[in-house]
């Protein structure tokens, strides 16, 4: 699961009024090259939420992503490889996403995350 | 040599998962005529809702392949057993997409609202008895219930949520589940639609529907509700619902 799916994802449970950002809990991380794509990234920096994406980023062990961004920032090549690579080069692979409010867990295996809810969670 | 859809050699298997069919070729037969709109519609996000064996997405991936952009394919569905199956269909065609194993979109509607550029969905359509709706197992990958619209109907306004503005979504229906009048519902909602293949098997008769928002179709739907029911639309008149060739 890339961090950019971490970054769209919510708790579902029902009367969970704030289940964004979701916690992650580590198993198992993996690193995967991919070609950067600068208008693609230029498209997801309106799209996605920054603070969380730098959160889940230092979580999954890397520290390199500035506090705020901004779109003058999309000129700086090095700015779009550090993006680029929170983005779409780490994987968590083996872990939990947690709810915020509600502390439940939701597994992620061989990083596909699991939001099946149970029936009364509906 | 790169293929320009899933090569069903290479499409993964379970038992508990619904092979590429009938309605699944037809899918990417109509996205494949479809392809050069899709190059230059250039859509950032992609999503299938129900991705079974992979076989769809895979196929999407592959035809909107390594062109100029490139875009974030997601795909989501019920079965546990059929992410599996889709990931090893992706990874055995050297592609990417990001898996949810949810309930249609269960997860992601807040934070996708508005974002998806082209949704593809081959949902359970089957006519069947309400009880078989929404069990585990393969037979969640049919049974539609009555008329087959049980989860249709749960799947339409999840779209018309998650669609962007320029968003498209490209459905598989049976003669059975009404296609016009899915596609009178998605017009009140501002979607124009179009069927843009039909195959009919020994079994089944099969449309796939592309509908997408449009500002006439919206306007339409809005003067409709204040005008007296005899000027609105017409069912009997099929081209009403053919007119609409922005592509």
């Amino acid at each position: 699961m890339r961090l950019l799916t971490h970054n769209m994802l919510s708790s579902n449970i029902k009367g969970v009024a704030n289940g964004f950002p979701l916690g992650i809990e580590v198993e198992k991380v993996i690193e995967e090259k991919v070609d950067l794509n600068a208008d693609f990234l230029k498209n997801m920096l309106f799209k996605i939420e920054w603070n969380a994406l730098v959160e889940a980023s230092k979580t999954l062990g890397y520290s390199e992503l500035p506090d705020n961004a901004e779109s003058s920032m999309l000129d700086s090549d090095d700015f779009l490889q550090k993006f680029h690579h929170a983005l779409l080069e780490l994987h968590l692979e083996e872990g939990a996403l947690v709810c915020p409010e509600t502390g439940r867990k939701f597994p992620v295996s061989k990083g596909i995350p699991n939001m099946l809810l149970h029936e009364d969670e509906v | 040599m790169l293929s320009k859809i899933a090569r069903i050699q290479l499409v993964s298997s379970d038992p508990e998962v619904y092979d590429p069919c009938d309605d699944s070729f037809a899918l990417v037969d109509a996205l494949l005529a479809d392809r050069a709109n899709l190059l230059a519609h250039r859509p950032s996000i992609c999503m299938e809702i129900g991705c079974g064996s992979g076989y769809v997405i895979t196929s999407l991936a592959l035809l909107l392949g390594k062109e100029e952009f490139s875009s974030y394919y997601i795909a989501t569905d019920t079965n546990p057993r059929a992410v599996r199956v889709t990931q090893e269909t992706l990874e055995a065609h050297g592609c990417h997409a990001e898996l949810v194993n949810t309930d249609i979109a269960s997860g992601l509607e807040e934070r996708l609202a508005g974002c998806v550029d082209v949704m593809v969905v081959n949902p359970p359509y089957v006519p069947t008895p309400e009880e078989e709706v929404g069990r585990d197992g393969i037979a969640s990958a049919w049974a539609g219930g009555e008329n087959g619209r049980r989860v249709i109907d749960r799947i339409l306004p999840v779209a018309d949520n998650l669609l962007s503005e320029k968003g498209w979504l490209y459905m598989v229906t049976l003669t059975a589940n009404n296609p016009l009048e899915l596609c009178l519902e998605m017009r009140k909602k501002g979607y124009a639609s179009r069927i843009i293949l039909q195959r009919s098997t020994e079994e089944e008769s099969l449309h796939i529907i592309k509908f997408w928002r449009d500002l006439n179709t919206l306007m339409e739907a809005s003067e409709y509700k204040t005008v007296d029911k005899t000027d609105g639309i017409d069912p009997e008149s099929p081209s009403k619902y053919a007119s609409c060739n922005i592509n």
